[in-house]
């Protein structure tokens, strides 16, 4: 039998400790509605979309009840739309008719955003392909709902440079075209190595070709629940720190579980996976830098971080991965700048850079993410930062991801404004030597040599 | 959904008749209490009731929403959560 003592820690959580379902992110395939007539194509989309995930928004909200546990949002995403669209869209104009599409679908359904304008070009890009990343600044900046991502390396192809080079230019250009709210088009489009096919998270959500139908993907959370558990064991040993950890995400995961397995049955979808992340939100107290300080450190960005971060990751995985046989997606420790309170001081206080952020990005779950940076900044600069990035993926077999934000009109120490759960952010300097002719380069980085394991 | 049972927690300020009110309530209601434990502490009230829904004509969510109202005629907060949640979270 449960006990009062179980039933106060849990409620505790909820209550005090920001414990929350992240996301129920139902996955649609949309490659049933292919068709070569751009306007049939648009009405299958939409169709399918407000059927299948008609009763998401209710569905979520009955679950919240039945356990007075938050569900902070309820998404879709969709098959890859450079993929769906790719018969039909002549130009990026045709594909920006989609990205308006999904943005009706979503809202008719009452999610809090689509993800899935996305191609896939890790080698090389088909003609759809570029003109829907062509289309990125148009769609992001006259839709509201619509997220986007680009996925243009991974381990087993290599890194896509071309494809690096062209994104290095949108970024710009979507920041130029929304510039009226702080260039927020940007906060909308992450680019991948390596990205996962099943990752219920925004931006990069999108439902990969090897997924069903239909599939439910569950993102929890928690950073405020480890913070807490951490609290009680000050100054004890590693054995000590990892054990809770491990503990807390356990019972954090389980949550996720719980929420995946009833909204599967409710609506009829079968779950693919829980994705364990720990993703902060701006709120106090729902912060990831908040547990690297109170492992030991000043400040997220000290010397430590790095090995403090690893090691929370790995705990994170090692006790999530118990209470569900299905993990997936990013599954690990996020550490978006804008989204984390944290995360926010230690740039302010100067104890964080994009450098270290770079050097975090190699042991934790995805990467340089949420990150403002000043709106003169070179386009080919932007490259080079992904470039970097990518390789980090590439050599290291893991998801990385850039979703920077160029603010025109601002420099480096003044604070954009996103709003809501993007939160807030200092813009931080880049380094400003070139690399031009780096970028310049025609082709692509061939895969490394570890990838040939056949 | 099959109905199962349900964790009925109240907090707040401790008065007289608390668990009365709340037992009257699910007696009307041919809900049966399977197991009660309570707690005061620096004056504030904890009870914590794990009761059976089963042969309960009420759904979960009429449940909820009635014993949130008795909650406030008491100045008190009533929580009605589903046992599942403690159950995924503190066994395995």
């Amino acid at each position: 039998m449960i006990t009062n003592w179980e039933v106060i820690e849990t409620n505790h959580m909820i209550e005090k400790e920001n414990l929350d379902v992240r996301t129920i992110t139902i996955g649609i395939s949309l490659l049933d509605c292919i068709d070569s007539n751009l306007d049939k194509l648009n009405e299958n989309i939409y169709n399918k979309i407000t059927t299948v995930a008609k009763d998401l928004v209710k569905t979520g909200e009955e679950i919240e009840k039945n356990y007075c546990i938050p569900i902070v949002n309820k998404r879709i995403s969709v098959t890859p739309i450079a993929l769906v669209g790719g018969v039909a869209c002549k130009s990026p104009e045709d594909f920006v008719t989609i990205a308006k599409t999904l943005d009706r679908a979503a809202k008719t359904v009452g999610v809090n955003f689509i993800g899935g304008y996305s191609a896939l070009v890790s080698k090389g890009m088909t003609p759809a392909e570029e003109n829907l990343i062509r289309s990125i600044p148009q769609a992001l900046a006259s839709t509201e709902l619509v997220c986007s991502s680009v996925n243009v390396g991974s381990t087993k192809t290599g890194i896509n440079m071309d494809a690096v080079r062209l994104i290095g230019e949108v970024i710009k250009e979507t920041a130029e075209l929304t510039k009226e709210n702080d260039s927020l088009g940007c906060a909308k489009f992450v680019v991948f190595c390596n990205a996962p096919d099943d990752n219920p998270f925004m931006a990069g959500a999108f439902h990969g070709v090897t997924e069903a139908d239909a599939i439910i993907n569950v993102g929890v959370s928690g950073p405020g629940v480890v913070k807490t558990a951490l609290e009680k064991v000050r100054g004890e040993s590693f054995e000590v720190l990892c054990e809770t950890i491990k503990k807390t995400a356990f019972k954090v995961t389980r949550v996720g579980q719980l929420v995946a397995k009833e909204a599967s049955e409710k609506l009829g979808i079968p779950f693919g996976i829980i994705d364990l992340s720990l993703a902060p939100t701006p709120a106090v107290g729902d912060s990831v830098a908040d547990i690297l300080c109170e492992i030991g450190l000043e400040y997220a960005g000290a010397p430590g971080t790095t090995a403090a971060l690893a090691l929370l990751n790995d705990q994170v995985k090692k006790g999530g991965i118990m209470a569900s046989s299905y993990v997936g997606g990013l599954s690990g420790a996020f550490i978006p700048v804008s989204e984390d309170q944290g995360m926010i001081d230690a740039v302010v206080a100067g104890a964080l850079t994009l450098e270290k952020l770079e050097a975090m990005t190699c042991v934790c779950s995805v990467g340089l993410d949420m990150i403002a940076i000043p709106g003169d900044t070179k386009a080919t600069t932007i490259s080079g930062i992904i470039a970097d990035e990518m390789a980090i993926g590439m050599i290291n077999q893991k998801t990385t991801a850039v979703r920077v934000i160029p603010v025109v009109g601002k420099g480096v120490g003044e604070v954009v404004e996103f709003g809501g759960l993007l939160g807030y952010a200092p813009v931080m300097p880049v380094n400003q030597f070139s690399c031009d002719d780096f970028v310049n380069r025609k082709g692509r980085i061939p895969a490394p040599v570890h990838s040939f394991k056949n | 959904m099959e109905k199962k049972k349900v964790i009925i927690t109240v907090l707040g300020k401790d008065t007289v008749g608390i668990i009365a009110k709340v037992c009257t309530y699910l007696s009307e209601n041919g809900i049966n209490i399977l197991d009660i434990s309570q707690t005061v502490v620096s004056e504030y009230f904890n009870m914590m009731m794990i009761v059976d829904l089963s042969k309960s004509e009420k759904e979960f969510a009429d449940l909820s929403a009635d014993l949130e109202n008795v909650g406030k005629d008491l100045g008190v907060s009533v929580k009605c959560q589903r046992e599942e949640i403690f159950e995924m979270m503190h066994r395995i």
